[in-house]
C-alpha cells in the first residue's frame, strides 16, 4: 500500500464548521423533558405504585391477573392480533409506499393525501365507518349476496378488528417505509443488472434489503400501538376478540380497581420493553452506522 | 483474473445510432467501432452524448434507430443483466448493506460460481486494485478513492470482455484522479480486456487512451490518438476542445495553393488550402510559435504578427505569453527556457513557418459549444 497518495485515507466532505456541543444544547430538550415528566412519568410512577399497594401492598394484583385463564387468554390474544395487523399492515404498505416512490409528483400527491386523510378524522368516525362496512347488512355482505355469495360474519369477529385497526394504524407503517425507499439510490438497481441480475433479483437482494430499516420502524410502532389499542376493538369486536384494553378499562372505570388495571398496564408495558429490546438489534445495521472516524 | 484464460477484449460496432428523447435529439447517426482490447475515451462537452452513449452499449437505454453490435453480434434488444459487461459509475454505486467481499462477490454468486472459485476471484481482484485488506469494510467506511476501486473490482471480477466508465475519477481530487489513472493504465495492459471510458477531461484522455474520440452535440466529431487529434484536427471544434489554441481569422485569398489570410492588416500564408466553401481560419498551437522584440531575428518566408503582452506567466518549464493582436484576438504562445524573456506592456512580434499552423473550416458552434 505504499503507493497511495495520502489524501486517500482523508474522510470526503468537510464537516460542519460549528456545531452546538451536546453538553451546552442539553437544556434545549428541557420543555419536552418537563413536559413528558409531567404527563408521563409522573403518572406511570402513581400506576406502578398504586399495582404494588392497592388494597393492600403486595403481589396481590399480579398473581390475580396471571392466576386467570381468561387473563392469560386475552394477553396472549392482544399478542397475536396485534401480530396479524401489523402483518397486514405491512403486506398492503409495502407496495403502496413503493408505488409513492416511482409514479410522477402529481399522482404521488394524490398517494400522500390518502395517507394522511385519516390522520384528520378521529379514530372513533373510522371506526363508526368500519361498523358500517362489515355489519351483517353492511356494504360488504350486501355486495356478496348480490354477487350471489354467501355472506361472512365480519363484526364482531377478530377478523374485523384486524381489517379495522389495520386501516386506522396504515399510515404509521406507510410513512416510515416510504421515508426510507425516498432515500434508496435506484441506480444500485441498474449496477445490479449491470452486474448480471434480473430484474426482480436486483429488487430482492439490493432494494429490499435497503428498505428494511423503515419495514422495521413501522412494525414496531404498529405492534406497539396495537397492543394497547381500545376503540376499534371495543366497537369492532365481540366477546371473543377482547384485547388487553378493554380489559383495564373495565377494571379502571366500571370497577374502580386500579391496582388490578395498573398491574396490567405494567404488563403490558414490560412485554412492550422486552420486545424492542429483541427488535433494537434488527434495526442497528451496519451500513446505517456513522462512519469510522480515521 | 488470472492473465491465462482470460475472456479476450470484445470490439464494438455502433452504425447510424440515434438516441432521441422526445423532440431532443441526444444522439445523431453516431458512427463508432472500437477493437477488441482497446482503452477508447470518449471525450466532450456537458450533454454532448457520452453516457447516452455508454448507456446504449450497457443495456441501460436502447438507440431509437442504428445497430449496435458487441464482439460482432447485435444486442439491440437484449436486457442489461445479459450482456456480461463490466460497468462503473461516476457515484461507485457500492452496495451499502455488502461488505466489499460481499460486493465484489455478487456478480459471482449471480452466475452460480462455487464458494471456493468464488473467494479465490474475489481475493484476485481485490489484490489488482490494491484493496485486499478491506474486504470485511463497509462502502461507508471507505473513501472515495477506496470505493470506486472496490467498484472496479466488482466491474472487472467475472471477467467481462468489455469495461465501461463513465467519468469514475470525477469526484476525486486531482493528486488521486492522477494516480488512480495510472492504475487504471496499469490493469487495462494486464487484462486486455476492452475498456471504453468517459470524462470531460482532456488530459485523462490523453494519459488514459489508445485513441479518443471527441463528441460533440450528439456525434462524433474525429477519433484518433492524442498526437493525431492534437496535430491534425478534423475540425475547429476538435482544434479547440484537445489543448492550447489560438484561433485568427481574415479575409482569405488563395495564392498560389497556399491560403493567404490578412489579420489586422497583416498577411498571414498558411501551406495548403482546405475543401468546401466555408471560410478557412488558421488554428496556431502555443509552442510552434516564437516571440521576438519588434523587427529582430526575421527569418524569410516566417509570418510575423505584432502585439502587446497582457499577460506573462511563468510555468516552470519556460513562460506562457497572452498576446494582444491588433484586431483584439488574444493570441497564445509558450516560450521555452532561454528564450527571450517579455514583461506585460511590451511590444512582441509572433512568428511562425506557414507549415505550423493547421487551416480549417469556419465554425462557429465550435465557440459557443466551449463555453
Ligand atoms: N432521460 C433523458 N431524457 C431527456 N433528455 C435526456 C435524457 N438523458 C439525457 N438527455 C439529454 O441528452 C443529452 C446528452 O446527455 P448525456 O448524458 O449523454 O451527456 P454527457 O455527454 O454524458 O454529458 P456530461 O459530461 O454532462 O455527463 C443531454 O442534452 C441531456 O440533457
Ligand atoms: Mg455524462
Amino acid at each position: 500500500m505504499s503507493a497511495l497518495p495520502q489524501t486517500d485515507n482523508q474522510t470526503a466532505g468537510g464537516r460542519p464548521a460549528r456545531r452546538l456541543n451536546l453538553r451546552d444544547a442539553g437544556w434545549l430538550a428541557a420543555p419536552a423533558v418537563l413536559l413528558l415528566a409531567a404527563v408521563l412519568v409522573y403518572p406511570l410512577a402513581i400506576i406502578v405504585l398504586r399495582s404494588f399497594s392497592e388494597p393492600e401492598p403486595g403481589l396481590q394484583n399480579y398473581i390475580w391477573f396471571f392466576g386467570s385463564p381468561v387473563n392469560r387468554a386475552v394477553l396472549q390474544r392482544t399478542f397475536v392480533l396485534s401480530g396479524w395487523v401489523t402483518l397486514a399492515s405491512l403486506i398492503c404498505a409495502y407496495p403502496y409506499a413503493y408505488a409513492m416512490t416511482v409514479v410522477g409528483k402529481n399522482l404521488r400527491l394524490i398517494l400522500i393525501l390518502c395517507v394522511l386523510v385519516p390522520f384528520w378524522l378521529s379514530g372513533v368516525v373510522r371506526t363508526l365507518a368500519w361498523v358500517i362496512l362489515l355489519q351483517d347488512s353492511g356494504v360488504i355482505n350486501s355486495i356478496l349476496r348480490g354477487l350471489g355469495l354467501s355472506p361472512v360474519k365480519l363484526i364482531r369477529t377478530q377478523l374485523g378488528v384486524v381489517i379495522g385497526m389495520t386501516q386506522v394504524l396504515l399510515p404509521f407503517m406507510i410513512l416510515p417505509i416510504y421515508s426510507v425507499m425516498k432515500g434508496i439510490d435506484t441506480r444500485l438497481l441498474q449496477a445490479a443488472r449491470s452486474l448480471g441480475a434480473k430484474p426482480w433479483r436486483a429488487f430482492l437482494q439490493i432494494y429490499v434489503p435497503l428498505s428494511l430499516p423503515g419495514v422495521y420502524a413501522g412494525a414496531i410502532i404498529v405492534f406497539i400501538l396495537s397492543l394497547g389499542f381500545y376503540i376499534t376493538p371495543a366497537l369492532l369486536g365481540g366477546p371473543r376478540s377482547t384485547m388487553l384494553s378493554s380489559l383495564v378499562q373495565n377494571q379502571v372505570l366500571s370497577l374502580l380497581n386500579w391496582g388490578r388495571g395498573g398491574a396490567m398496564g405494567v404488563v403490558l408495558l414490560v412485554a412492550t420493553f422486552i420486545l424492542l429490546a429483541i427488535a433494537a438489534p434488527l434495526m442497528r445495521q451496519k451500513h446505517t452506522q456513522t462512519r469510522r472516524e480515521k | 483474473m488470472n492473465a491465462t484464460n482470460r475472456t479476450p477484449g470484445a470490439s464494438i460496432d455502433i452504425r447510424k445510432a440515434s438516441k432521441r428523447y422526445g423532440k431532443f435529439v441526444a444522439l445523431r447517426d453516431l458512427d463508432l467501432s472500437i477493437r477488441p482490447g482497446e482503452f477508447m475515451t470518449l471525450l466532450g462537452p456537458s450533454g454532448s452524448g457520452k453516457t447516452t452513449t455508454l448507456n446504449l452499449i450497457a443495456g441501460f437505454t436502447e438507440v431509437s434507430s442504428g445497430s449496435l453490435e458487441i464482439g460482432g453480434k447485435s444486442v439491440l434488444g437484449l436486457p442489461s443483466h445479459k450482456r456480461n459487461i463490466g460497468v462503473v459509475f461516476q457515484h461507485y454505486a457500492l452496495f451499502p448493506h455488502m461488505s466489499v467481499g460481499r460486493n465484489v462477490a455478487y456478480p459471482l454468486t449471480l452466475r452460480g460460481i462455487g464458494r471456493a472459485e468464488r473467494d479465490g476471484k474475489v481475493r484476485h481482484a481485490l489484490e489488482m486494485v490494491k484493496m485486499a485488506d478491506f474486504a470485511h469494510r463497509y462502502p461507508n467506511e471507505l473513501s472515495g478513492g477506496q470505493q470506486q476501486r472496490v467498484a472496479l473490482a466488482r466491474a472487472l471480477v467475472f471477467d467481462p470482455p468489455l469495461l465501461l466508465m463513465d467519468e469514475p475519477l470525477g469526484a476525486l481530487d486531482k493528486k488521486l484522479r492522477e494516480w488512480l489513472q495510472l492504475e487504471i493504465k496499469r490493469i487495462h495492459r494486464e487484462l486486455g480486456t476492452t475498456f471504453v471510458y468517459v470524462t470531460h477531461d482532456q488530459e485523462e484522455a490523453l494519459v488514459l487512451s489508445d485513441r479518443i474520440a471527441v463528441f460533440n452535440g450528439g456525434q462524433v466529431e474525429q477519433i484518433g490518438n492524442g498526437r493525431e487529434l492534437y496535430d491534425h484536427p478534423a475540425t475547429l471544434f476538435v482544434g479547440r476542445f484537445i489543448g492550447e489554441s489560438t484561433v485568427l481569422r481574415g479575409k482569405a485569398d488563395i495564392v498560389g495553393g497556399d491560403t493567404v489570410v490578412s489579420i489586422a492588416g497583416t498577411k498571414i500564408v498558411a501551406s495548403g488550402k482546405i475543401s468546401g466553401h466555408a471560410a478557412p481560419v488558421i488554428l496556431l498551437r502555443p509552442e510552434r510559435a516564437v516571440l521576438h522584440r519588434p523587427g529582430t531575428g526575421v527569418v524569410d518566408g516566417e509570418n510575423r504578427l505584432s502585439g502587446i503582452v497582457e499577460e506573462a506567466i511563468y510555468v516552470g518549464s519556460g513562460s506562457k505569453y497572452d498576446i494582444r493582436l491588433k484586431d483584439g484576438t488574444t493570441a497564445v504562445v509558450r516560450s521555452p527556457l532561454g528564450a527571450p524573456e517579455f514583461a506585460i506592456g511590451d511590444t512582441a512580434e509572433i512568428a511562425f513557418r506557414p507549415g505550423d499552423v493547421t487551416l480549417l473550416a469556419d465554425d462557429a458552434s465550435a465557440d459557443i459549444t466551449l463555453t
